[in-house]
This record gives C-alpha cells, structure tokens and sequence, in this order.
C-alpha cells in the first residue's frame, strides 16, 4: 500500500480511521484450497489435504459476485497450492472479468510455458512465486525438496513469457536473512519485485517458530534492510512491530494491523477469519454459506465489530513505542501463548523474550490439513483433483 | 511522468483503468495496471478528482467544488501526485 496523497483538513489519520474499520475490506486473502503439493515447514494454514466441504465453483462465483458490489478491488488468493484446483483459472478469469483483481500465489507447480503465456496477456492478474531461500539447500529445508527448482522454472517461465513484475515472495527466517541481497538479485535477474513477509507462528509454522524465527540481532539486521531498499521492496506491511527500531516512518506502508479492521481471511470452506495468521476459533468471524453471506460477515461479525472497538495496550501502555508498533501482531502473541494486550514475542524493546520464557500454554488451532506421514518429496498432482467424500480417519476435525 | 508535468490549467480525467471507493473519510483509488493504491483523505478532493473530467482544465474544477485560486495549493499538490502515479492521465491522452 503505498498512500501517497497528502492532505490539507485537520481529519484524523488514516491509520485511526483504519483501525475503526471500512465498510469493505481494502484487500482480502482468499484461501481457495486446503490442498497442496508441498509441506512447508511453515505454512500458517497446516495445508496438505482437500477439505471434502470446499467451496464449489458456483459458491465462489457468488463470493465474487459480493466482492464485486462490495467494490474489493483485489483478492490475494492462496491455500494451499490454487492452482491445483481444477477451476482455478476458470475462478481467475471470472473475478477479472467481475472487476475483482487476482495476486495469487502459488509455488509454481502450474506455471508451465503455456500457462506463463495466458497470464502475461493479462493486466489483471498478479503472481507471486513462493520461495524461502535463495538457494536449494536454504529452500529445500524449508519448502521441501525440489521445491526451489520448481520455484525457478516457474519464474524462468514468466520471464520467457514476457510476464512483467511478478513477485518473489520470502518468508524471513534466521537461515535466509542474510540472503536478502541474493533474493534481490533473483528478482532482478527474473524482471521481479522482492516480497518479503514476516514468519508468524500459525498454522504449522507454531512447530518451527522458536527455531525459525530471526534473532534479536537479525531482526536489527532485518529493519535497516528494509529502511535502506525502502519502496523497491514489498512487504505486504507485515513488518510493523519493528518500527520502534527508528524514526517513526521510516518504515514504508500503513503500519498497522488490519485484522478485521481493513483485511480478513476467507478459507477454503467459506470461514472468514480476522486475518491470514489467525485460523484458530478464537478468530473465526463467521461463515460465508451459514451467516449469509461475506458482506453480512463483515460489517456485523460481533469479533469484527470488537476489533474494531479502541484495544487496550495493556503491558504495553507505559512503553515509549507503543504508538509506532502498537503492541505487534495479535496472531504472533496468540499462538506463541502470549497474552493479546502485551508485547509482541518478537518486541524490540526486548519485552518478548521474558515473556516467551516464561510459562505459557500454546494454543493448537482446530483446523490442520496436514498430510500425516512426514514429509516426501512434492507428490503427484493426479490425486488431489477430487475432494474426498469424507474427512480423513486422521483428520483432528 | 512526473509531479511537475501536472500542468492544472490542462484537462484531467481519471485513468480508465483506475477504480474509485467513497470511504467516510474521502475514498480509495485503485490502479488495476500499475496494482497500487491511493488514499483520499477527505471528500473535497474526491468531488474534484471525480468532476475533471467535466471541466476544461482543473482549476475550474476546483472552483467549482468551491475551492478559490487562493486556497488551491495543497489541492494542486495532491492532483500533482494523482498523475505522478498516473492515475490521472491527460484529457486527450487515450
């Protein structure tokens, strides 16, 4: 997001007229599937297996259609890996033609040449490549093996098409955050823009957080990065409850947390939560199909109309940067068992890690999707087209 | 192009492309081909940015929206930045 219109009339920031909520969302998250061919260390949806009560293409269809008369002006959509979804393209084009914009990402199982062609011929449609490591051995570890030279046969065959500005998107871990140089590199080489994200402990990525997570040290490292590539690199401003380390705008972006407020996320089987990072009950807002409808969802979910209500500080009240991190990321706190209203584990201030040691009850969400059996290597597409009559023997649901 | 090429005694019209969302506090624009956002941070500038295109050139805009010569300055500068990011493009421009 990048505001760029300065104003004359004394009216409120836009960020406190953000955190009171919109009447829409500015952008959304969609989650078409739960299904995918990878096993990320990480992924904050615990993906692996179709959910057999995922949304039908007609159900979507209607979902675009609200977004449309709601005027969301684009989804990010996601999962899982979409593009497995059989209709994945046919949902594309219909929200492109509704006026509804499509940023994807995906981890490139499915961007072959031919497809790399049909996108570039689009100006409504953005794509952005998952990677975690600029190199195999960095990725892999993460991502799974042969997940980095899928990655880059997809941005090789995007570049071929003369696709223009795809996005690298990199979830910052201790092991890649001096690859961020590397990172830019490859995204120049492929005429792409670095996305980089911030690690959350959602889903799966609960498991990996404490090992993952950037150091005290790194994240200093981390912000005077960003503070020097400034606007050249997006951030999706995940990057907030770092902005105690300098001068207040010195990071770019809005710099707030959204959930519910101006974002929310939509899953696979039409649960709206407050945002990507929080698919826990305790975020649940509703449900597209039983609620009637995402609109109805939005403005009057009792868990947005809450979030919308001025938050309290808490621990956090008597501290000098509170105006600029605002106590972090909700989900951050939640699922490493930290209470909402006080720091975030990652402060800069150093206020997390007393907490962090500290005893804590970590809370598992209720929705996994994990494929039981460990991780193999990216497996074969063929059998995720169909959704499953009914949930797995293992499924925790 | 950039803010200086803003010329407001020429005719403005939103990109075709550039999509409007009224807010309480003025609206949303957003750019389907460059992808980026804007704010409008109040409803003075919306009523201009949506009536360019019914004027001659864009001071008469602002007038018309009640906005006299001498007040036009910081209007002028957000109108600047509007076609710096193109989402205002010249009248006669395709």
């Amino acid at each position: 997001m990048t505001p760029s219109t300065s104003m004359m009339q004394p009216v409120p920031r836009l960020v406190d007229q953000f955190e009171r909520g919109l009447d829409a969302p500015i952008c959304l998250t969609w989650e078409l599937t739960y299904a995918c061919n990878l096993s990320c260390v990480h992924c904050l949806s615990s993906s692996g297996k179709r959910d057999p009560r995922e949304l039908s293409t007609r159900q979507c269809m209607d979902i675009i259609d609200e977004l449309e008369r709601m005027q969301v002006f684009y989804v990010n959509i996601g999962g899982g890996e979409p593009t497995v979804r059989p209709d994945f393209w046919e949902l594309v084009d219909y929200a492109t033609a509704h006026h509804v914009g499509v940023k994807f990402s995906t981890n490139g199982v499915r961007i072959t040449p031919e497809v790399a062609a049909k996108l570039a011929a689009s100006d409504y449609v953005d794509v952005q490549i998952s990677l975690d490591g600029a190199t195999a051995e960095v990725n892999d570890e993460v991502r799974g093996p042969g997940s980095f030279a899928m990655a880059v046969r997809a941005l090789e065959n995007l570049a071929a098409a003369g696709f223009r500005d795809a996005k690298i998107s990199v979830v910052v871990t201790r092991h890649n955050v001096d690859q961020l140089d590397h990172f830019k590199a490859l995204a120049d080489q492929y005429g792409a823009t670095l996305r980089i994200t911030r690690l959350r402990p959602s889903g799966r990525g609960a498991d990996v957080w404490d090992e993952l997570h950037p150091t005290s040290a790194q994240q200093v490292q981390l912000y005077d990065w960003l503070v020097a590539h400034g606007e050249r690199v997006l951030t999706g401003d995940s990057f907030f409850h770092l902005s105690g380390l300098g001068e207040p705008g010195a990071l770019a972006g809005l710099n707030l947390c959204g959930a519910g407020r101006v974002v929310c996320l939509i899953d696979p089987v039409g649960d709206v939560y407050a945002c990507p990072f929080a698919i826990h009950d305790r975020f649940l807002a509703g449900n597209i199909l039983r609620d009637g409808g995402f609109d109805r969802v939005w403005k009057h979910a009792p868990l947005f109309r809450e979030l919308r209500e001025p938050q309290s500080a808490g621990a956090c009240s008597s501290c000098n940067h509170y105006d600029s991190c605002r106590g972090g990321c909700m989900a951050a706190k939640f699922f490493t068992g930290l209470p909402l209203d006080g720091p975030d584990p990652e402060c800069v201030q150093g206020y997390g890690e007393p907490a962090l040691a500290a005893e804590r009850d970590k809370p598992r969400s209720s929705v996994d999707h994990s494929r039981s059996g460990g991780r193999k290597a990216p497996i074969p597409l063929k059998l995720l087209t169909i959704p499953p009559k009914k949930f797995c023997n293992e499924s925790p649901v | 192009m950039d803010a200086a090429a803003f010329d407001p005694d020429r005719g403005w019209r939103l990109h075709p492309q550039v999509a409007v969302r009224p807010e309480s506090f003025g609206a949303l624009l957003y750019h389907f081909g460059t992808r980026k956002l804007s704010f409008l941070k109040n409803t003075t500038i919306l009523t201009v940015v949506n009536s360019l295109e019914d004027h001659p050139d864009a001071r008469s805009a602002l007038r018309a929206a009640g906005i006299d010569d001498d007040r036009q300055a910081p209007y002028l500068h957000a109108l600047g930045v509007l076609v710096s990011s193109n989402m205002l493009v010249r009248k006669e421009m395709p």
